[in-house]
């Protein structure tokens, strides 16, 4: 593609491996993006489910899921509409320590993520196994605030924000990939920041 | 018009055709996209700056033409160090070539049919300029309100468009002159003022910032619409 007749961009730091293809630094910042309103999820109603293709299913209410052993992730974060936020530390239960207890059948493949508002978000298993997602509630050792997943989100940091889902309360395993509410309205199946999976049709 | 619209898979060019600096920080400009897909109201493009080190920086702009224009239009609002937006306000000119991919977006589009009221928070009224001027064209203004607030008359791209619509103007920092020869003075939206526009409404569409949609949402609640039937688009840090 061609250059942009003037421009020159922002000042660029050389060798800074840490930011994928068309990401920028946001810093302090956390921009939200949401397509819903911000729900107010009372931590005494809510629940997390782990069922579809496990040997059994299994419901966690607020303090079951904390009586879990805990899990931190210190890193960075991409979102698809072009922020990076680096040095993040969410605290909260490896997925891996759910799906230990629940177990998982041979025919799973893909994980098929819910929030108490409806929004929903398709992942590959293997994208949520082996210590690379998380139910988390503390951002920076405070409470995750509401407009950005609280009381608990999903954690997928590898991949694209979207995929985080917020306010998570179910995640179904299934034999086939299904499209949640961004894949459905353009947004990637997979949504590697390393690979610029932004959109349908990108490698 | 269908609501499921195209999602464009590819990057294309789009000519700066036009460019015009408007009100308090804004600058509207006006394309040609080549292989151009026909647009939804309120989707968007993205809009993306190529360096001669090969570094990139992309935006999305949600559009303000209607899908008949045979130019796409955005405004957009320059952001204090905003890397892409204070380029378009700067550098653009003329006969400029971008990298544009879209349109973009299946959700918060307005197909024509549904009865609908838009609340828009300052730069937040580009995508309903398109709902409006399409609904103006194929004569479905009956089932699009559109509401619009910003501090003042300046910071709201569009303002005379918006009254010509008929939309209902609320600023916050100056009072707003209305057709009877009152005025409303300057203040954020009452849920009374959203009652009789939410009256019969099936979704309700809100863009603007991330203070101004958690406001919004408050209102419209107030106002008897339910939460799931309001999409929203939003932008900006909440630090």
């Amino acid at each position: 593609m061609a250059v942009t007749r003037g421009f020159t961009g922002r000042p660029r730091r050389g060798g800074d491996d840490r930011l994928p293809p068309g990401q920028y630094d946001t810093g302090a910042g956390w921009p939200t993006l949401t397509a819903e309103l911000t729900p107010v999820v009372d931590v005494e109603q809510w629940t997390m489910t782990v069922d579809g293709l496990v040997d059994t299913p299994t419901t966690w209410d607020w303090r079951g899921v904390h009586a879990l052993p805990g899990s931190t992730y210190f890193g960075d974060i991409h979102c698809v509409t072009t922020w990076t936020k680096f040095d993040t530390t969410f605290t909260g239960v490896s997925v891996d320590t759910l799906l230990d207890v629940t177990g998982i059948k041979p025919e799973a493949t893909h994980v098929f993520a819910t929030s108490t508002t409806g929004y929903t978000t398709n992942l590959p298993l293997a994208d949520l196994t082996g210590g690379k997602a998380w139910l988390v509630w503390d951002f920076d050792g405070k409470p995750l605030t509401a407009e950005h997943g609280g009381p608990v989100r999903l954690l997928v940091p590898h991949l694209y924000f979207w995929k985080s889902a917020k306010w998570i309360t179910r995640l179904e395993l299934r034999d086939r990939d299904e499209p949640g509410f961004w894949e459905q309205n353009g947004y990637h199946d997979r949504g590697d920041p390393w690979l610029e999976q932004r959109y349908q049709g990108d490698a | 018009m269908n609501e499921e619209g195209p999602v464009a898979s590819s990057w294309t060019t789009g000519t700066v055709r036009e460019v015009e600096r408007v009100g308090d920080g804004f600058v509207k400009l006006r394309l040609e996209v080549e292989g151009r897909v026909e647009h939804v109201p309120g989707q968007h493009y993205v809009v993306r700056l190529r360096a001669e080190d090969g570094y990139t920086a992309q935006r999305s702009y949600s559009i303000a033409s209607d899908p008949a224009d045979p130019l796409v239009e955005i405004m957009v609002e320059c952001l204090p160090r905003g890397e892409v937006s204070s380029f378009l306000h700067e550098v653009a000119q003329i006969g400029d070539e971008f990298e544009m991919r879209g349109p973009i977006g299946r959700w918060f589009v307005w197909g024509g049919t549904t009865p609908s009221l838009c609340v828009a928070g300052g730069s937040g009224v580009v995508p309903f300029v398109s709902m409006m001027r399409y609904a103006t064209r194929t004569g479905a203004e009956p089932l699009l309100r559109v509401v619009a607030s910003a501090q003042t008359r300046d910071k709201l791209p569009y303002a005379d468009e918006l009254e010509a619509y008929g939309a209902f103007i609320a600023l916050t920092r100056e009072n707003q002159p209305l057709p009877d020869g009152t005025e409303r003075v300057a203040a954020h939206i009452y849920p009374d003022e959203l009652v009789p526009l939410a009256d019969g409404i099936e979704r309700a569409y809100v863009c603007g910032s991330v203070g101004f949609v958690s406001f919004v949402g408050r209102c419209l609640g107030e106002a008897g619409v339910r939460s799931d039937s309001v999409r929203v688009e939003q932008f900006g840090p909440t630090g």
